[in-house]
């Protein structure tokens, strides 16, 4: 039988770019150069090389998103992923985690699997929340922000390297993973790679397909809202000298006028 | 008065210092009732009783430490049922966030995580983010069920509030799910006698600057004249200098201190949304250019090799 592996990846606005906010208070994703978030390419990675070693397995990427995002999905795609799943509506707008988790629960479900992987966290909102959320809202384990993760015979076992210790875990598919930039660079997609994703599927879904209310997500949906949005304020600007041989000395001296010494 | 849970960071019963914090802002909204899971639950009720735990509810059971997170979101919940309180606060940790948006999943609610600020209001408790590599700051509210926040270390002062603290059974029952993932071995951390990077009122941090792991000694010796934590940048990381539980920015910890010291490092992006609320910001790097040096308070054009180890050397000599 199959591996049927889902990966959740999310376009997001540039990191190195002009973030903002919109003046509904969402995050600016109209405006925005986005990308495939880095940390989802982790998982992609990590999807890629438990298919290649399992016997038969296939790669399907889900993304919830506006259109742009199939951008996202393209270069998973490109990177080796088989097949891309895209949940798209205009009543998505401004839905927060646990819309989000709702969504993409339901469209794994549709797709059908075995292992879901996801990022340890999206660059833009990151929260690191959803892959725990997926876990619960589908009843199965959660494996999560693994910096090492392996299959096999139908067990998902990984490294978790927390605060306080590093701790190995093990589950029965199906199962829930997130991976940590820990977990093994990412390939970069061959010219090859690239043009076969051109003709990869990619199957759009909207809520409808998904029997999923309107009212459960987007702005309405949503069970937190944001209130105010302010631009951190500018840090004036500091003293900056040259070392001339006192530098480290004059350092001190600021630092006793901080009273830190 | 309403009651607020608050879940209890604790290493065999010695409370870390953000929960002390979250009995603070959770004393803006009501009556803290702590809930402390695991071995030494009960040995946290005087500390927690200090710092304004009315009621301390504990249970202890095997399942806490040999399966991942889901024992801790059954009890939790099991605390919430049993005290129907105004909201929930629980340390943002990596395990802290995965506990709070289970339960809020369960119960109904809204999760918001990551908060440096919680403030009573009239309607509800309002929380403060800082998103996009701190670049803007945001106030929300959660709008359905009852709020469940996760907040950040150093977000507010440790204070005496002292109160009852009865430590009292939770009756807790696992779900089917509870066993789901099981931990097969568990290697704790080797402390370094140093402060905990995202608790420390200063960090001292090196990036690829500091050029080779043997260095890293020179960043130590600055922060031990301190008293202060050693971060690094991913490029220390990644280059096997540092151990990547030391990584400051938005893949590694994130930090608030009172002084946070860059040195030889840039200042990308997603080192700054590790560092960037920091009080006071000092870096030494030989690039003027250096974006880092738009963040500085004071900042040092020069060599590290040369200006901290007579920093190190001053601060010393100064201490006496
Ligand atoms: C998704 C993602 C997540 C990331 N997460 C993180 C993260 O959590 N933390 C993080 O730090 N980075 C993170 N990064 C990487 C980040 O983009 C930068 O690559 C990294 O921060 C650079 O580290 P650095 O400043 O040490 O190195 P560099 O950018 O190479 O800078 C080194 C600096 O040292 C100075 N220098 C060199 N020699 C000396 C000397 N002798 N004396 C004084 N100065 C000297 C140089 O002038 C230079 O400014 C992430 C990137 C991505 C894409
Ligand atoms: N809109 C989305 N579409 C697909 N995957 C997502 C989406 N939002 C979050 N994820 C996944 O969940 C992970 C954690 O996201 P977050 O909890 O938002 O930080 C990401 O790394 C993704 O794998």
């Amino acid at each position: 039988m199959s591996l049927r592996i889902v990966v959740t990846v999310k376009y997001v606005p540039d990191a190195t770019g002009d973030r903002h906010f919109a003046d509904d208070l969402t995050v600016d994703r109209d405006d925005v150069d986005g990308l495939l978030s880095e940390l989802d390419e982790y998982a992609v990675e990590q999807a890629l090389q438990i298919a290649e070693d399992a016997d038969d397995a296939e790669v399907t990427v889900l993304t919830v998103g506006p259109e742009d995002a199939k951008d996202a999905l393209r270069k998973a795609l490109s990177m080796g992923a088989d097949k891309a799943i895209h949940v798209e509506d205009e009543d998505l707008h401004g839905t927060d985690v646990i819309g989000t988790s709702l969504v993409l629960a339901k469209a794994i479900e549709k797709a059908g699997y075995d292992l879901v992987i996801s990022g340890m966290a999206s660059t833009d909102g990151t929260a690191g929340v959803v892959p725990a959320l997926l876990a619960e809202r589908l009843g199965v384990p959660q494996v999560t922000l693994l910096s090492e993760v392996s299959v096999e015979d139908g067990i998902v076992s990984g490294r978790r390297d927390g605060d306080a210790a590093s701790e190995q875990l093990e589950a029965s598919l199906p199962a829930v993973v997130s991976v940590t930039d820990q977990s093994g660079e990412a390939r970069y997609p061959s010219f090859k790679g690239i043009m076969a994703a051109k003709k990869k599927p990619v199957q759009a879904w909207d809520l409808s397909d998904l029997d999923i209310d309107a009212g459960e997500v987007g702005l309405e949906g949503s069970c937190t809202k944001v209130d105010a949005v302010a631009a951190r304020p500018a840090r004036t600007a500091g003293t900056i000298v040259k070392d001339e041989g006192e530098g480290g000395k004059q350092l001190a001296e600021f630092l006793a006028s901080q009273k830190f010494i | 008065m309403a009651e607020v849970l608050v879940y209890v960071d604790h290493a065999g019963g010695v409370v870390r210092k953000p929960t002390l914090e979250l009995l603070t802002l959770a004393r803006r909204i009501g009556e803290p009732v702590a809930v402390a899971l695991g071995a030494g639950g009960a040995d946290t009720a005087a500390t927690l009783a200090e710092h304004g735990a009315v009621r301390v509810l504990t249970h202890d059971a095997a399942e806490y430490a040999d399966y991942l997170v889901v024992p801790k979101v059954d009890a939790l919940q099991a605390a919430y049922e049993a005290v129907s309180p105004a909201a929930v606060l629980v340390p943002s940790s990596a395990e802290g966030k995965e506990i709070a948006a289970r339960l809020a999943l369960r119960i109904g609610s809204g999760v918001i995580t990551d908060a440096i600020d919680v403030e009573a209001s009239e309607e509800g408790p309002v929380a403060t983010q800082s998103v996009f590599a701190a670049s803007f700051t945001t106030t929300s509210r959660v709008i359905k069920g009852t709020p469940v926040i996760t907040v950040k270390p150093n977000s507010a002062a440790v204070e005496a509030a002292p109160a009852a603290g009865a430590v009292e059974a939770l009756n807790v029952s696992f779900s089917q799910k509870a066993t789901g993932t099981k931990v097969t071995s568990r290697t704790p951390r080797e402390s370094t006698g140093r402060p905990e990077l995202t608790e420390a009122a200063i960090v001292v941090s090196g990036g690829r600057g500091v050029n080779g792991a043997e260095n890293f000694a020179i960043i130590e010796a600055l922060a031990d004249s301190l008293g202060a934590a050693v971060g690094a940048s991913r490029a220390a990381v990644d280059a096997g200098w540092y151990p990547h539980t030391n990584q400051v920015g938005q893949t590694g910890k994130s930090v608030s201190p009172q002084l946070y010291i860059a040195s030889g490092i840039s200042g990308a992006i997603q080192h700054r949304a590790g560092m960037q609320t920091s009080k006071t910001i000092v870096a030494i790097n030989k690039d003027a250019e250096a974006p880092i040096f738009d963040l500085v308070d004071y900042g040092v054009v020069g060599d590290l090799f040369d200006v901290v180890p007579q920093l190190t050397e001053e601060i010393n000599t100064r201490k006496g």
